[in-house]
């Protein structure tokens, strides 16, 4: 009996009018726990009722603290008949189960009610008394800390990365069982509501079992998803990353020790000169094949058996001949540390620096899938059983779509692989249903990772086989061979350190990495597609499905690739790919942040051919359209400030023997810039992307190119937590959520008219936005995610989740540059071990007589090593005019990096521990009579510094309405019920004493309409991570003092 | 082919303050769009008439949500369903109390009932302001009205204190209380071309000295209602008409204190005992329900037409109400002194007020 639960109902206010004749209402609390009831007197003819009840008390056991929710009921007492409920309020105590996060949840919650929404609020108080549990076998996880935020969060240090967790369980899913005929759509609304609840917190413990065993004491980048499969069920499933985090205020042994004896065996890939890295890639496949879920396999679940995958990676040695064994062995290292894992995933989008060493490319993968009811054994009287136990699922539900979701990862884990990586970063999963038919999709980025993070006891030999390259473009560089190609690219010399290759276009899934060196500013960029498909049943339906995906892929890809070529970028960063299947059509949405890598080629532009060159006219007409065109390409370089450095050009004699030309052998991918020639590397010279204007699809291309509108002046766009070039943000923040849905007229639209809609729906939405957030200007929108849906038949559903957020102008890189420079030496000392990295690295390489040799013998051109600059180039004066071009590409590069580590290092850095005590109690944030809540989709507000994480807000409501019309229609019923959402994720942030929520997504907004029958129906999934944060200006002034009751806890338990 | 759904919302709760006053102002949203397109906003900030309807309309909407709260702003301040800034909730509050001063002049005095409610189309079709809007505003008023009535204590502070006005506001409101309920008679032809403010300032000067109030600030409807006592003792004020000595020695008093000062004179001292008369009639009458409802347009009638058809300025009546007023002090037999000042104080601060040139 580990566990006492308190919960204490203070008060209400501006409850609802229950009684008509008085105009009052006799409320009174029931508060339930798993099977236990307390109630409140009733407080007669109040509508600010006054409990202040005693403490009621459930004793329980963890494992149902991790599971279930407190649950508030609050009625109105009639004597003569029924009470009639007036709402409900869930409370998650997870967060109270850590002894990091809060101590007591205390506030004010809105009362939900699924019919008739907020109907006034209630105070309460909620605490936990956990018993220490030394049972090794125990079935909870209490204590494993939970983060949505996809990179180290903000106030830990990583100490381990141990990898991919995942779990789902299946249950059937309330709406569709018999007795909702016979409920009503409250107690259905509820039954769902509290299942989901159920299943989340089930889950949660589960994966944080699983965490434990792994050794890790928390999940980062955690994300939970439900498939409401209709018949066939309800799925919630999650992925995350286990890590080993060690709150950053500990004083923690410096992973500097460098055992001198591990220095010597120096290289990596780095190293070998031909290893030389290029590489976009974008690998993508369709289980076309139709699985039904009747081909049941036979593999259980949960089982972990360490697959061998990565054996035969040694094939690493055709890399170089000279580094060959060392990398072999590097990888080896690596290798086995990532070994241990099934799939060697992680859901992180940044990084912790040096962890990161090279990117290979987008991976993904996606399987059509057939939901079967017949695997559903719960029929006729048994279902009423399962009713009763929402736990007692059918065993082997789980198993099928683990099953499913397995063998994508393994295709995952597979085309990583064939680019030559180890892992996968950026990692995610989703799925599209539509009647009986579900698209599985996967996707992340292929990325060779150091063994730093990843290996016990590895800590103080980490440095051994740290990557070496420049921060800024390391990652840039190829990790696979370039003789053997996982598909056809064009590999030019890295632009920075000049030894390394690097593809001439770079996808990723991830974020920039804050290092990077970019030139000028980013932007978001999608494609968008819509396709038709004729309505089919089962096998059919899917078939055809499957037929489409690839076609559709393609065609993304492709308009991706025009469009950044078109914002003469090269690079995209924080790309999601989003397929969603309707009755009768397809619709494809790929969304991305554009930037101009500085490492990578200059993009060539775009050329248009026309294949019947006869007619006057039409050269004319295609003339115009390269005119405009290139017109628009100038004014993009302009609007981006994309003006990258020239290079002095040097002749690379490229080991590539053949370029393979024109080779689009893969399905999927869509470079075609394959077809310039080995002579025309020279960047500025190619106009590499030829589109041919005779192809259909090659009008629409163009079409659709120009009729993305320019962002209105002032404001830039991105879909990834932070923005290249703009470091001078304002506190200024507002994040939004905005739901469109467009009824397609009955005619019958073709692909193109279908198309055009589809791209106007978008680009007006945008267009609202920017126009309404026109106040904040200059700004930026971030975190830019939109969600399509097919509703029904007609629908198009767009859902758009984001954070306005407003920096100087005035301010410009310059300026911002030197306010960071008057933190430097505070961040510094404040974060030594971001230093220590870079300081090893010359020490290391200097003494390391490997280290720059090589490279150079192999290349003709010559690259000095760009890791030791001081030796290098000294002892290479012939070379010097090319090499003071370098100098000041390095020197540029440098100030950039250090920018740019310091304007993160003003979020982010650590408190030192004097600091983060020195911090007033939690509730002396509730200034006024509502605290103000912000929230934010990113992982950091700026400005400030985050020094507290309450725990994770994950929160499932369903609102129903059966008076469409009187409620303001459809748009009247969503914009409430989104309201509401906000407002109940505030108030739990608030209760739980923080003052913001970082990470907040929305992943679920399901809206259904009956318009006919003035009803409608809508489901929302939010989550995020509750935090504290105080500004940095507020922080500076501060004077330490003793620590506050509220952040006590210094040491990191390691929850376990 | 429609947009069939359309919703933006913020954590902050965004308003825009052009777009919330034409919501004030009643307009639909396709009237509201009309002017925004009108306002240039749309080259501003490269926008398409599209844009502006989804954005209207969905402000529209929120404020509709809103209207809930802003009926009883104290919930404003704690509510949990939008989250506004603090200035901008005051904002919010403070222009959807604020009226136009073409309306409130047609239902100023009138009875706040379902009566007057319904006429208010013929008053949006006299004044031009919406319906919609007059309703409002309307509301508005009922609301305070039925809020303060049951409250003790000082009505501005009270309408402050419940309705989170700026004080100016408050007053106005008060005003508006206070006329409802005496109704004071101001819409005849006569007082039409006093203003509303002219009126809120008189009712500014009887609530803070001829209501209970005035005397005792703890009594219920204390700024509302008329201290009765007073009213009865304003009766014995009579005897300055009455008695002829007392009046004819008034007269010269005032007379000696005016000769040389004013270049109205003679007219002055031709009508003296025509205007006393009519200033102590209408302190005499004012325990009549009916007479109180009449008492601005007696003072039109009894005393600033007959000033004004005589050609006296604003200077000529303070002169004439200061030493009329001061004279009287100085009558021996004359024993009601302090009922004469808290009369006459207010008589000559309205009068002032109500005398246009």
């Amino acid at each position: 009996m580990p566990g006492k639960l308190k919960a204490k109902i203070v008060a209400g206010r501006h409850l609802p009018v229950m009684d008509r004749a008085s105009d009052l209402t006799d409320a009174f609390v029931e508060v339930k726990f798993g099977n236990t009831t307390f109630k409140t007197d009733v407080y007669p003819k109040s509508l600010n009722p006054q409990w202040n009840s005693e403490w009621f008390k459930f004793e329980v056991d963890d494992e149902d603290l991790q599971d279930e929710p407190l649950q508030i009921t609050v009625l109105d007492h009639d004597t003569y008949s029924a009470n009639d409920a007036i709402g409900k309020v869930y409370i998650d105590i997870d967060p109270l189960l850590s002894s990091e996060a809060a101590t007591v949840i205390s506030g004010w919650f809105p009362i939900y009610d699924t019919i008739h929404g907020i109907r006034g609020e209630i105070n309460v108080l909620v605490k936990v008394d956990l018993f220490n549990d030394l049972n090794r076998f125990r079935q909870s996880s209490c204590g494993v800390k939970f983060f949505c935020t996809t990179s180290i969060p903000r106030c830990y240090r990583a100490v381990m990365v141990h990898g991919f967790v995942e779990e789902l369980v299946v249950n059937e899913d309330p709406e569709y069982q018999w007795i909702d005929r016979i409920r009503t759509p409250r107690a259905s609304n509820e039954a769902r509501q509290r299942l989901i609840s159920l299943m989340s917190g089930e889950l949660q413990r589960k994966i944080g079992l699983k965490v434990l065993e792994m050794g890790g004491n928390a999940v980062v980048g955690y994300l939970q998803c439900f498939d409401l499969e209709g018949e066939s069920g309800l799925v919630v499933r999650a992925i995350g990353t286990a890590c080993t985090l060690d709150k950053i205020s500990n004083t923690y042994a410096p992973a500097s020790a460098i055992n001198p004896c591990n220095s010597s065996p120096s290289k990596d890939t780095k190293d070998s000169p031909q290893a030389v890295p290029s590489a976009l890639g974008c690998r993508s496949t369709h289980s076309s094949p139709v699985h039904s879920a009747s081909s049941r396999l036979s593999q259980g679940f949960s089982v972990s058996v360490p697959t061998l995958l990565f054996a035969g990676m040694g094939s690493g040695g055709s890399a170089g001949k000279e580094a060959g064994p060392l990398k072999a062995l590097l990888r080896q290292q690596t290798q086995s540390a990532l070994e241990q894992r099934e799939f060697p995933f992680f859901t992180l989008t940044s990084f912790p620096a040096g962890f990161l060493l090279h990117v290979g490319g987008v991976v993904s993968a996606r399987s059509v899938k057939l939901l079967d009811r017949i695997h559903n054994p719960a029929l006729g009287n048994t279902r009423s059983y399962k009713l009763l136990d929402w736990n007692s699922f059918t065993a082997d539900e789980p198993e099928t779509r683990d099953a499913w979701w397995e063998e994508i990862r393994q295709e995952i884990k597979s085309h990583a692989k064939a680019l030559g990586c180890h892992a996968v970063v950026g990692y995610s999963e989703s799925t599209s249903i539509c009647e009986e038919v579900c698209i599985l999709s996967a996707s992340g980025t292929a990325a060779v990772l150091s063994s730093r993070f990843m290996q016990d006891g590895a800590l103080d030999m980490d440095h051994r086989f740290e990557d070496l390259a420049p921060p800024g473009c390391g990652f840039c560089h190829i990790p696979y061979d370039e003789l053997n190609m996982p598909f056809p690219a064009q590999l030019t010399y890295c632009h920075c350190c000049r030894r390394f290759k690097v593809p001439d276009v770079l996808f990723t899934t991830i974020d920039l990495p804050t290092e990077a060196n970019v030139t000028g500013k980013g932007c978001l960029i999608q494609a968008r597609l819509c396709r038709t498909k004729k309505k089919a049943q089962g096998e059919g339906n899917a078939t055809a499905i499957s037929n489409l995906l690839p076609f559709l892929e393609y065609e993304l890809h492709t308009q991706l690739m025009n469009k950044l070529k078109l914002r003469s970028m090269n690079a995209l960063f924080g790309l999601r790919i989003q397929i969603s299947i309707g009755e009768n059509m397809l619709l494809g949405l790929a969304s991305a942040t554009g930037v101009y890598l500085t490492p990578l080629p200059s993009p060539g532009g775009i050329q248009i051919a026309g294949k019947t060159p006869s007619d006057i006219t039409y050269e004319q007409h295609i003339s115009n359209m390269q005119k405009k065109i290139n017109d628009t390409i100038a004014k993009n370089k302009e609007l981006y400030e994309v003006n990258p450095p020239e290079l002095v050009e040097e002749v690379i004699g490229s080991p590539i023997p053949e370029p393979r030309q024109r080779s689009r052998l893969f399905r999927s991918h869509s470079e075609s810039s394959d077809e310039v020639s080995e002579l025309d590397l020279s960047h500025g010279k190619k106009d590499a992307f030829v589109l041919e204007i005779d192809d259909t699809d090659a009008v629409e291309d163009i079409h659709s190119l120009l009729t993305d509108a320019p962002t209105p002046p002032g404001f830039y766009s991105c879909n990834t937590e932070i923005m290249p070039g703009i470091y001078n943000w304002t506190s200024a923040l507002q994040m939004f959520t905005s739901v469109r849905v467009f009824r397609l007229s009955n005619v019958n639209l073709t692909n193109q008219g279908l198309n055009k809609v589809f791209n106007d729906l978008c680009e007006n939405l945008l267009k609202s936005l920017y126009f309404k957030l026109r106040s904040m200007v200059p700004c930026c929108l971030c975190h830019l995610n939109f969600t399509v849906a097919v509703p029904e038949d007609e629908l198009i559903q767009v859902a758009v989740t984001a954070v306005a957020m407003s920096f100087d102008k005035e301010q410009t890189l310059e300026n911002g540059r030197q306010s960071c420079d008057k933190t430097l030496m505070k961040a510094i000392t404040e974060n030594e071990e971001q230093l220590q990295f870079p300081l090893e690295l010359t020490a290391e390489s200097s003494s390391n007589p490997l280290s720059s040799a090589k490279g150079l013998s192999e290349v003709s051109g010559a690259l000095p090593s760009a890791r030791a600059p001081s030796v290098d180039y000294s002892s290479f004066t012939d070379r010097c005019s090319s090499w003071i071009e370098q100098l000041r590409l390095k020197a540029h590069t440098i100030r950039r990096g250090s920018i740019k580590t310091m304007s993160s290092l003003e979020k982010a850095s650590p408190l030192p521990e004097g600091r983060s005590r020195s911090l007033r109690s939690n509730r002396s944030y509730a200034g006024g009579s509502v605290a103000v809540v912000k929230m934010t989709p990113l992982s950091f507000i700026p400005g400030t510094k985050i020094i507290k994480y309450l725990g994770i807000i994950n929160m499932f409501f369903i609102r129903e309405t059966t008076s469409l019309r009187e409620e303001g229609g459809v748009s009247g019923f969503l914009h409430s019920f989104i309201a509401e959402v906000f407002a109940m994720v505030r108030a739990h942030v608030a209760a739980l004493g923080g003052n913001a929520v970082v990470s907040y997504s929305m992943k679920e907004c399901v809206f259904m309409e009956n318009p006919n029958k003035n009803q409608a129906q809508c489901l929302i999934n939010v989550s995020g991570d509750a935090v504290i944060f105080v500004r940095e200006s507020e922080l500076e002034a501060t004077p330490p003092q003793p620590q506050s009751a509220s952040t006590q806890t210094s040491s990191s338990g390691e929850g376990t | 082919m429609s947009v069939e759904l359309d919703v933006f919302v913020g954590n902050t709760t965004i308003m825009d303050k052009e777009v919330y006053q034409l919501w004030l102002n009643g307009y639909t949203v396709n009237d509201a769009v009309k002017v925004r397109i009108e306002g240039g906003v749309m080259e501003e900030c490269e926008a398409s008439a599209e844009v502006l309807l989804s954005d209207t309309m969905d402000q529209f909407r929120t404020f509709q949500m809103c209207e809930r709260l802003l009926q009883n702003p104290a919930k404003l301040a704690n509510q949990l369903l939008f989250q506004i800034p603090p200035d901008r909730q005051a904002m919010l509050i403070e222009r959807y109390y604020a009226f136009d001063d073409a309306f409130v002049r047609e239902v100023l005095g009138k009875k706040l009932s379902k009566g007057t409610k319904k006429d208010l189309d013929d008053v949006s079709a006299k004044t031009g302001i919406t319906l919609k809007s007059c309703r409002r505003q309307f509301d508005n008023f009922k609301r305070v009205f039925k809020v303060v009535e049951e409250l003790k204590g000082p009505l501005v502070e009270n309408i402050k204190q419940h309705f989170l006005l700026p004080d100016q506001l408050a007053r106005d409101y008060a005003a508006i209380v206070f006329f409802a309920n005496n109704r004071f008679e101001t819409g005849k032809k006569k007082l039409q071309y006093l203003t509303f403010q002219d009126f809120a300032f008189c009712a500014g000067q009887l609530i803070n000295y001829w209501t209970v109030g005035a005397v005792d600030n703890m009594v219920e409807d204390m700024d509302v209602d008329l201290d009765k006592e007073f009213l009865q003792d304003l009766k014995d004020l009579k005897i300055l008409i009455t008695d002829k000595d007392l009046l004819d020695q008034h007269k010269s008093l005032v007379c000696v204190a005016l000769r040389g000062k004013t270049k109205v004179f003679n007219e002055m001292e031709a009508n003296f005992k025509n205007l006393s008369r009519g200033l102590v009639n209408i302190a005499a009458k004012l325990t009549n329900t009916k007479d109180v409802r009449d008492f601005f347009i007696d003072l039109v009638e009894k005393f600033i037409e007959p000033c004004k058809s005589d050609k006296w300025t604003s200077t000529d009546v303070n002169l004439y109400l200061t030493h009329y007023t001061n004279s009287a002090h100085i009558l021996d037999t004359f024993k009601h002194q302090t009922v004469w000042t808290r009369y006459m104080g207010v008589i000559k601060s309205c009068i002032l007020r109500m005398y246009h040139e």
